[in-house]
């Protein structure tokens, strides 16, 4: 006998070994009818039962204007607040004045998904999007450059709201 | 060699050739089903992407079994640590050799061939591998040699782990085959032959055993999960204490092996199931199945055989996904306490009960087995009312007031 084996006192009538394995086996042959839950992925990407967040923090986007042109202005929020320093940002200045990046690359590798950057950002630029097939066949693919961040186009999270904490 | 002999040879080579392979096949089958039944068990759908439904799972596996590493571990008893798998692997399918699985094919044939000589076989086949005399007695030789490989592999492998796994499968495979031996010896006295062809005969003159041998059946099975090491017994393996059990140290097609054994086991011991307590082949309501041997019979037959097999087999899956595992005292307590003096105390009961209905002299046949449904069920009454109440296994259960 093994030590220490808590014995249990329990009423008799609880403890018929035969009723009670019959009673599982009723329960799993009832689940092995029942309707399954698995979504058939590549398939069938969303059901009434499974949709992803809204609030949902996957790869980044960078929103243009109508001209195509990215919304950032190269103010530095975006890289100064990244936890995890995965945003690269190199500023330039066109003839009249207007700033806007050089060079403006994300890691995702890097990136924690913070969602930092969307929430500093003054212009609406960056945002951290709704989506999560990244499948790439090199790392170096993963450096999102600015190029790339414009041309996505899955639709974007919806941030915290502190007025509605639950989303709702 | 004379032309009958030729003729007996080739086919029994056929019929060897031909069982084995589907019996491999059905390995196969049960492997994807296990996997399947489970996933559905747990609300979800399991392989169902390898061919239609997921059929072609099983060979996605062997392939990547094929070319998988082997390993050997720098402890391992090398010699014995490459014996194991195959000395688990064969007795499991040897055992299907003695069980009869269609009514008797008509076959009969007499040819030459240039250079062999002559062939000649005078029909009709019987459609069971080897028709030896010494059936029942057969498989209890052969089903003990099981433990061989499993002990041999948790003992070569140099890990403590497979040692224990080793030692437990010794224990329990050894305290339940008595139990099994015992539960069979009442079939024996019933048919008064070994032969497992008498066993099925006997069945379709009378009715099935599980009727005039209920508690038997009863004993049967349960001592069939534990000798295929199967949940609720599959201490052996049990991995979420011993990691993998036996097969800890075992990769790639040595691995496949103990896989292909368990579920070979798992197959033969259904087909065994079915054939001392379901009638074997024996189609029921009918005496169709009897009489001269033809072709559709033994189709018939071989299609009423394979689906009361698969029901045990889906049966052994059902439990294995329903019921959690023993602790070992609570096995052994089982396998000698109740297991043990319930089957002894079982052969006493219907050796009586045979006596008696000779002395009184009932005749063979139906009326016969319905006497011993009654006889059965007052036994069943007593076991699963009396002892099923709150010490069935292991350690008194219950403490009563005052003894603590």
């Amino acid at each position: 006998m093994a030590i220490n084996v808590k014995l249990m006192k329990r009423p008799e009538r609880d403890v018929s070994y035969l009723r009670a394995s019959l009673k599982g086996m009723a329960i799993t042959f009832r689940h092995l009818v029942a309707p399954k839950w698995t979504m058939q992925y590549p398939e069938q990407k969303s059901t009434d039962d499974y949709t992803i967040s809204q609030r949902w923090r996957g790869t980044h986007r960078m929103l243009t204007d109508e001209q195509g042109r990215a919304k950032c202005v190269a103010c530095g929020l975006c890289p100064q607040i990244c936890p995890a320093n995965c945003i690269k940002l190199v500023p330039g200045e066109d003839e009249e004045g207007h700033r806007y990046p050089l060079i403006y690359e994300i890691d995702e590798f890097r990136c924690v998904f913070c969602g930092y950057c969307q929430e500093v950002c003054p212009e609406e630029a960056i945002h951290v999007g709704v989506h999560y097939e990244n499948s790439e066949y090199q790392r170096g693919r993963f450096v999102y450059d600015l190029e790339r961040l414009c041309a996505q186009t899955h639709p974007v999270s919806t941030l915290w709201d502190p007025s509605d904490p639950r989303g709702e | 060699m004379t032309p009958e002999l030729k003729g007996y040879l080739l086919v029994s080579v056929i019929k060897l050739v031909v069982v084995f392979f589907t019996l491999l096949v059905g390995v196969a089958f049960v492997t994807w089903l296990e996997r399947r039944v489970a996933a559905w068990i747990q609300n979800r759908l399991g392989p169902n992407r390898v061919g239609p439904q997921g059929l072609l799972q099983p060979m996605a596996d062997g392939l990547k079994n094929f070319v998988k590493e082997e390993t050997l571990p720098a402890q391992a008893d090398k010699t014995l640590f490459l014996l194991a798998p195959g000395l688990a692997f064969v007795p499991s399918l040897v055992l299907f050799a003695v069980i009869p699985f269609a009514a008797p094919f008509p076959l009969s044939f007499d040819f030459s061939l240039p250079l062999l000589g002559q062939f000649a076989y005078a029909g009709p086949m019987p459609m069971i591998v080897a028709d030896v005399s010494i059936g029942l007695l057969f498989i209890l030789a052969v089903s003990s040699l099981a433990v061989y490989g499993i002990v041999i592999a948790g003992w070569a492998s140099g890990n403590k782990y497979s040692f224990l796994g080793g030692l437990r499968s010794c224990a329990q495979m050894i305290s339940y085959e008595i139990a099994l031996g015992m539960s069979i010896v009442t079939v024996l006295i019933l048919t008064g032959s070994v032969g497992l062809t008498h066993v099925v005969a006997y069945q379709q003159q009378t009715v099935w055993f599980v009727f005039s041998l209920t508690l038997g059946f009863v004993l049967f099975a349960i001592s069939a999960l534990a000798e295929n090491n199967r949940l609720p017994f599959d201490l052996p393996e049990a991995e979420a204490e011993l990691v993998g059990g036996y097969h800890t140290e075992y990769s790639s097609m040595r691995f496949a092996m103990f896989f292909l054994a368990e579920y070979g086991a798992l197959i033969t011991m259904s087909a065994l199931m079915a054939t001392l307590f379901f009638g074997g082949w024996d189609i029921p309501f009918t005496a169709w199945d009897q009489g001269e041997p033809s072709v559709l019979k033994s189709l018939a037959t071989l299609v009423v055989f394979v689906g009361k097999t698969f029901f045990f087999v889906f049966w052994y899956i059902w439990v294995r996904w329903t019921l959690p595992r023993f602790r070992y005292d609570q096995l052994m307590g089982l396998g000698w306490k109740i297991m043990l003096p319930v089957a002894l105390a079982y052969i006493m009961l219907i050796a009586t009960a045979v006596w008696a209905f000779d002395a009184l002299g009932l005749a063979d046949g139906a009326l016969y087995g319905l006497a011993l449904f009654g006889v059965n069920l007052v036994a069943l009454f007593i076991v699963f009312r009396v002892l099923d109440s709150g010490r069935l296994i292991g350690q008194q259960y219950v403490r009563r007031e005052g003894s603590a």
